[in-house]
């Protein structure tokens, strides 16, 4: 993994971001950079900020009232808390996949399609190879392809959480967020969905919120430990998990809090 | 183990017999009363259910006849009710739920919905009569009429329509949505193709709830329909209608008419019936 941490163009950057629910301060003053096409994983306990911290870099967090967010947050140089940028455009180019499988109650080509049918048009043969390339990416194609038109909520929950990783990357976005994509997941479909975000990560930026320390080390280049809205360490996985600067960031990743 | 309070326990036990046998009784007593008048429906009513009653129309005292009159006034004037009354009902409870959740005006819309629900049908009747029916100068008085029988029965529909689209809707998971809006779908159409589709079978229920509930309404058609001894399908001219029918023969002296009022109030019973099964089982069936 340490060979792959080289210098690499920022993707993402978040400058002196805060965000606050209601009153409730729930990040502070954060400031990290996503680099291109690397995994960046963030962990912390439980409430520390950072499924919120995911929230905002495609402002998924817009759909609430009384959540705001304050500070800078970079994509490819523009600041996309302040820019006039369409924010559904802005969600094309930066997807999620979230903790519980979330597919639409249609078909599985429907699932896939979607998304892509959302902005492109395309004649049926070529949406159809996107579907199928999509389902192969996500390691979904062999499982369902004599099913296309069936359910996907007829699918076991690591195929369902595949499906959705699949229906985000054949949208071709940019960055993709992963907010715990296995805590609902058994282990053998986990291991499936940590080689596909090392398979993901030579095109897409990544980052990952997850609880599983093992995760994060396996899966990531880059690792960001959080607590109580607080960023209190950001480097290189291997270093921030074999010699940690931060008192806090050693007790947790040796599981003495958390 | 403590030792056993023997007395409390007997207290215990007894308590629960006496529980079981209040809600058993209960429940014996309700069903009773719905199977007493369903067979008291399907007694009376089967024998007189004859070719006649979808040909002929509803006869004067003493005569052969039938009920096709009611019958067509009845389907016409309620699936008109359901179309009127459906989209704005669907697009209502949409608002309230998906954009309006905490707003100041869901708030109102939702109470007036909720009274709206419970109003007496009669009162919408005589509501849609002094709207619509009485002549007072207005150039949208259209007087005793089809239109205006399925005016009152779409003022039925709406609140009932309203109320389950919320419902179902609220029961929808946010991640869904969540999930949608991150691909880059704009609102509308997490909405439409997303929510809704979700939601399909608990607001098809709905409808067909409102359909149940307006296919036995007599009292807002009272002043509104009127009612029409001959054939007409004109929504112009005063219209006949099952319940109506039902009201007037049932409660006259006529042998004849007594049949036909039977026959009619099986025929509404079962189109009910029908109704409930199959939303009945569109809601428990998983899409």
């Amino acid at each position: 993994m340490n060979a792959r941490v080289t210098a690499s163009e920022t993707k993402v950057d978040i400058r002196g971001l805060s965000f606050y629910y209601g009153s409730n301060k729930a990040l502070k003053n954060i400031s990290l950079p996503l680099h291109d096409r690397k995994v960046t994983a963030f962990i912390g306990p439980s409430g520390c900020g950072k499924s919120t911290l995911l929230r905002v870099m495609n402002r998924i967090y817009e759909l609430y009232p009384n959540q705001r967010a304050e500070g800078q947050v970079f994509l490819d140089g523009e600041d996309i808390l302040h820019s006039r940028q369409d924010v559904n455009l802005l969600r094309a180019k930066v997807g999620m996949v979230f903790q519980k499988p979330t597919p639409f109650p249609m078909t599985i080509y429907d699932n896939i399609a979607f998304g892509i049918k959302l902005y492109e048009r395309m004649p049926r043969s070529e949406l159809e190879g996107r579907i199928e390339h999509a389902l192969q990416r996500a390691a979904l194609w062999s499982e369902v392809k004599d099913k296309l038109r069936e359910s996907g909520l007829s699918l076991s929950g690591g195929q369902q959480q595949r499906l959705c990783i699949a229906r985000t990357v054949a949208t071709h976005p940019e960055v993709i967020l992963l907010d715990e994509p296995c805590s609902a997941l058994d282990p053998i479909s986990t291991a499936k969905i940590e080689e596909l975000i090392d398979e993901l990560s030579k095109d897409y930026t990544i980052g990952i919120v997850t609880h599983n320390m093992q995760q994060a080390s396996r899966t990531s280049d880059y690792t960001a430990f959080m607590y109580l809205g607080e960023l209190m360490e950001f480097g290189a996985t291997e270093k921030l998990f074999t010699s940690p600067d931060n008192k806090k960031t050693e007790e947790y990743i040796t599981g003495r809090f958390g | 183990m403590a030792t056993i309070d023997r007395a409390l326990y007997v207290r215990r036990k007894l308590g629960n017999v006496v529980f079981l046998i209040l809600s058993v009784s209960a429940a014996i007593f309700g069903i009773a009363w719905l199977t007493m008048i369903l067979g008291s429906l399907i007694s009376d009513g089967v024998a007189n259910l004859t070719p006649s009653l979808f040909t002929k129309m509803t006869p004067p005292p003493g005569e052969a006849g039938g009920l096709a009159n009611a019958i067509m006034g009845s389907v016409m004037m309620s699936t008109l009710a359901v179309v009127a009354g459906t989209p704005i009902g669907l697009f209502a409870g949409t608002y309230l739920a998906e954009y309006g959740r905490n707003t100041r005006l869901s708030t109102a819309v939702r109470f007036v919905n909720d009274i709206l629900l419970s109003t007496p049908s009669i009162i919408i009747g005589l509501f849609v009569y002094e709207v619509l029916v009485v002549d007072n100068g207005h150039f949208w008085h259209i007087g005793f009429s089809g239109w205006a029988g399925a005016a009152s029965l779409s003022v039925i529909v709406i609140p009932v329509v309203v109320r389950t689209t919320e419902n179902m809707l609220l029961l929808v998971p946010h991640t869904l949505r969540e999930a949608a809006a991150a691909l880059g779908a704009p609102r509308s159409h997490v909405i439409r193709t997303v929510t809704w589709r979700a939601a399909r079978a608990g607001i098809v229920t709905g409808i067909l709830l409102a359909v149940a509930r307006i296919s036995g309404e007599t009292a807002p058609l009272l002043f509104t329909a009127f009612g029409n001894q001959w054939w007409s399908t004109d929504l112009d001219q005063p219209m006949s209608s099952l319940p109506q029918v039902i009201y007037n023969f049932a409660m006259s002296a006529d042998d004849g008419w007594h049949k036909l009022a039977w026959a009619g109030a099986l025929l509404i019973t079962a189109t009910v019936l029908t109704l409930s099964i199959v939303a009945r089982s569109l809601s428990s069936k998983r899409s």
